[in-house]
């Protein structure tokens, strides 16, 4: 069953269509992962799926359930990280996972575990206000597992993070869809995506643009795969399926549709050192749907 | 859910943590209106009229031969020095060092008094003319026919710290009930903490009985720390039905955090709110009769007054504090502060809005 059934959503705010006409399923223990720029209408499809807003019109079924209007059925069962650094003012660490903990009437202990795993233990005295950016990260999306959700909404979790606290997020979000939980995660950040998903929306002007694995999506590009080994080119006229081949001042760069058969032959000429593969990223992708590059 | 009283205790506490760690709401909700109390205390602890200072120029018969009795009551009202010189005398009343200077000129008394001080003249001239009555009187040999006996209506333990701390207690409430509802409201819609619990399973109904749980906390302690402060370094004496006031301050309390929801429904950020909550109460304890009484006022400030929810609490906090009213006297207060709450409680929840976008 899917955890999670959008049809044909729109919403508008105004004369802007926020959201519009997007449908898509998320079935049980996926890491699903919506992308897009800033006002491409991810919050909103969140908020929507969430149950904090009313759709103009389509359909949403969470857990099986309607999410709107307030559905208190739902709501133990599933744990939600806003964009904004949610908390009760002036409280530690520690209280605030504690009191979120008893509102979902889940022990102490569990709350406390929490606080270790998400590395805040040294923190838990500390007040909220004075957590850097990715300790309150960390602690909020604490506070949205403690009760063990069955689906999870993290919107762009590591916005505003610098890129060593972004990293250290990714290990911490990497697992949390192991035990069979569903994790739904916006995010601006291409590279982030492609790490952590399962599948990804591509969302811009609040349409649909793509949803697949990061993987297929790049391979649908059919973009060919850039190779870099240093030295000269002597030696390289032998390699088979090249479709360009170049002297630039970082080494030889080969281009080719094939990488598997330049590289097998690259190792035959014992060329493999220092080597460096690129393919397409997501962000090639988003170029390639929207007609523009991507504007994070 | 199952009812369960888990949510409530913690979000209270959650709440009321956030208030006591918070030095700014605490100074204005308890140190602040004490400062007042303390300054009417020191303006308002020596109730009795101090002596008036009398420069008594050469012999005054009148005032030297007086008899023991009279003797006694003039020394109450009367500081006396004597002086030979009569101009630096008048210059002592000119620069306000004494109130009077007299001398006798054959059988008359004459008092030179200032008409700076009102007061000060009109018992300086009130107190000789009846001494100067009264030696008459004497001196003729006959009973006076009439006498005069002064009686105050109140206890004669009454002090006017009596009056100014109901008062106080009344704009100290107001104002802590008012802004906590105004702040919590705004702070939460900012940091969308209210979204974040729209989506916890705790209905709005615990959410809100725990602010209202800490908000009426927060009022009994401002109240047990008044009366407690008045009558151990203020001589507060407190009349017979004075727990009627507990109930009064709880509507009141209901009231003026309907007050600060309704601030906090419009205003678009704390800062707005508790300005705009201030802005509000600030005017209205003025106005109320919370910083000094209003019998003295205009009429037509008088009527605008009991429009003003305060001027309720305040009457009848005074009533069954010191005022020796019975309990039922609370009940009129109580009924106009609950249906303020309820009226401004629909304004607010009409105006009420998720998010501050």
């Amino acid at each position: 069953m899917a955890a999670i059934e959008v049809r044909d959503l729109s919403k508008s705010y105004g004369d802007v269509r926020a959201v519009d006409g997007v449908s898509f399923e998320v079935p049980d223990g996926e890491f699903f992962g919506i992308i897009g720029p800033n006002g491409a209408g991810k919050t909103t499809t969140l908020e929507i799926i969430e149950g904090l807003r009313r759709p103009d019109s389509g359909d949403v079924v969470l857990l099986g359930e309607r999410p709107w209007p307030r559905n208190p059925r739902l709501l133990p069962r599933i744990g939600v990280q806003l964009q904004a650094s949610s908390f009760f003012e002036r409280l530690t660490a520690r209280e605030q996972i504690h009191t979120f903990a008893s509102l979902y009437a889940v022990p102490g202990a569990t709350a406390d575990e929490w606080l270790e795993r998400v590395g805040l233990v040294d923190k838990a005295d500390t007040r909220v206000e004075d957590l850097s950016g990715g300790q309150n990260k960390r602690l909020s999306i604490a506070c949205a597992l403690v009760h063990d959700p069955e689906v999870v909404f993290l919107d762009e979790p590591t916005a505003a993070l610098d890129p060593q606290a972004r990293r250290n997020l990714w290990d911490l979000l990497s697992g949390l869809n192991e035990s069979g939980r569903t994790v739904v995660l916006t995010t601006h950040y291409m590279d982030e995506a492609e790490v952590l998903c399962d599948r990804v929306a591509i969302l811009d002007h609040g349409r649909l643009l793509e949803l697949d694995s990061p993987r297929a999506l790049i391979r649908g590009l059919e973009r060919p795969t850039r190779i870099t080994v240093p030295g000269d080119l002597a030696g390289l006229d032998g390699v088979p399926d090249l479709e360009h081949l170049e002297q630039t001042p970082d080494g030889v760069e080969l281009t080719t549709a094939r990488p598997a058969a330049v590289l097998d032959a690259l190792a035959r000429l014992d060329r493999l050192h220092g080597i460096a593969v690129a393919g397409g990223t997501l962000e090639d992708v988003f170029l390639e749907v929207t007609g523009r590059e991507y504007r994070a | 859910m199952t009812p369960s009283l888990g949510p409530f205790v913690s979000l209270s506490s959650a709440i009321l943590k956030g208030f006591l760690r918070d030095k700014a709401s605490v100074f204005f909700a308890l140190v602040f209106p004490l400062m007042f109390l303390v300054l009417f205390g020191g303006i308002f602890g020596d109730q009795e009229q101090s002596r008036l200072d009398m420069v008594q120029v050469g012999a005054v018969p009148l005032l030297d031969d007086m008899p023991e009795q009279a003797r006694a009551a003039f020394d109450a009202t009367f500081a006396v020095e004597t002086s030979d010189d009569l101009d630096a005398a008048i210059g002592e009343v000119r620069t306000g060092d004494a109130d009077v200077a007299v001398q006798m000129q054959g059988d008359e008394l004459v008092a030179h008094y200032t008409r700076t001080d009102q007061v000060g003249s009109a018992i300086v001239q009130g107190s000789l003319r009846a001494f100067v009555d009264g030696t008459n009187v004497a001196l003729s040999g006959q009973p006076p026919t009439y006498s005069l006996r002064t009686e105050a209506v109140e206890d004669d333990s009454l002090k006017a710290i009596a009056y100014v701390t109901p008062g106080l207690l009344g704009w100290a409430v107001a104002m802590s009930a008012a802004f906590g509802a105004a702040a919590t409201l705004n702070g939460w819609r900012q940091s969308r903490l209210l979204r974040r619990l729209q989506l916890a399973p705790v209905s709005t109904r615990t959410l809100v009985s725990a602010r209202v749980a800490v908000t009426l906390g927060i009022a009994l302690v401002q109240m047990a720390v008044f009366l407690g402060l008045g009558v151990a370094f203020f001589d507060l004496v407190l009349t017979g039905a004075w727990p009627a006031a507990i109930p009064l301050l709880v509507v009141g309390t209901l009231c003026f955090m309907a007050i600060g929801l309704l601030a906090g429904a419009v205003a678009k950020t704390t800062e707005g709110a508790v300005n705009m909550a201030n802005f509000i109460v600030l005017p209205m304890a003025f106005l109320s009769g919370s910083f000094f009484p209003l019998e003295g006022a205009p009429d037509w400030l008088q009527g605008l007054s009991q429009v003003l929810p305060l001027r309720h609490l305040n009457d009848g906090m005074l009533d069954v504090m010191v005022r020796d009213q019975p309990w039922t006297a609370a009940l009129v207060p109580m009924a106009i502060l609950a249906a303020f709450a309820v009226v401004v409680t629909l304004l607010a929840a009409r105006l009420f809005r998720w998010e501050s976008t």
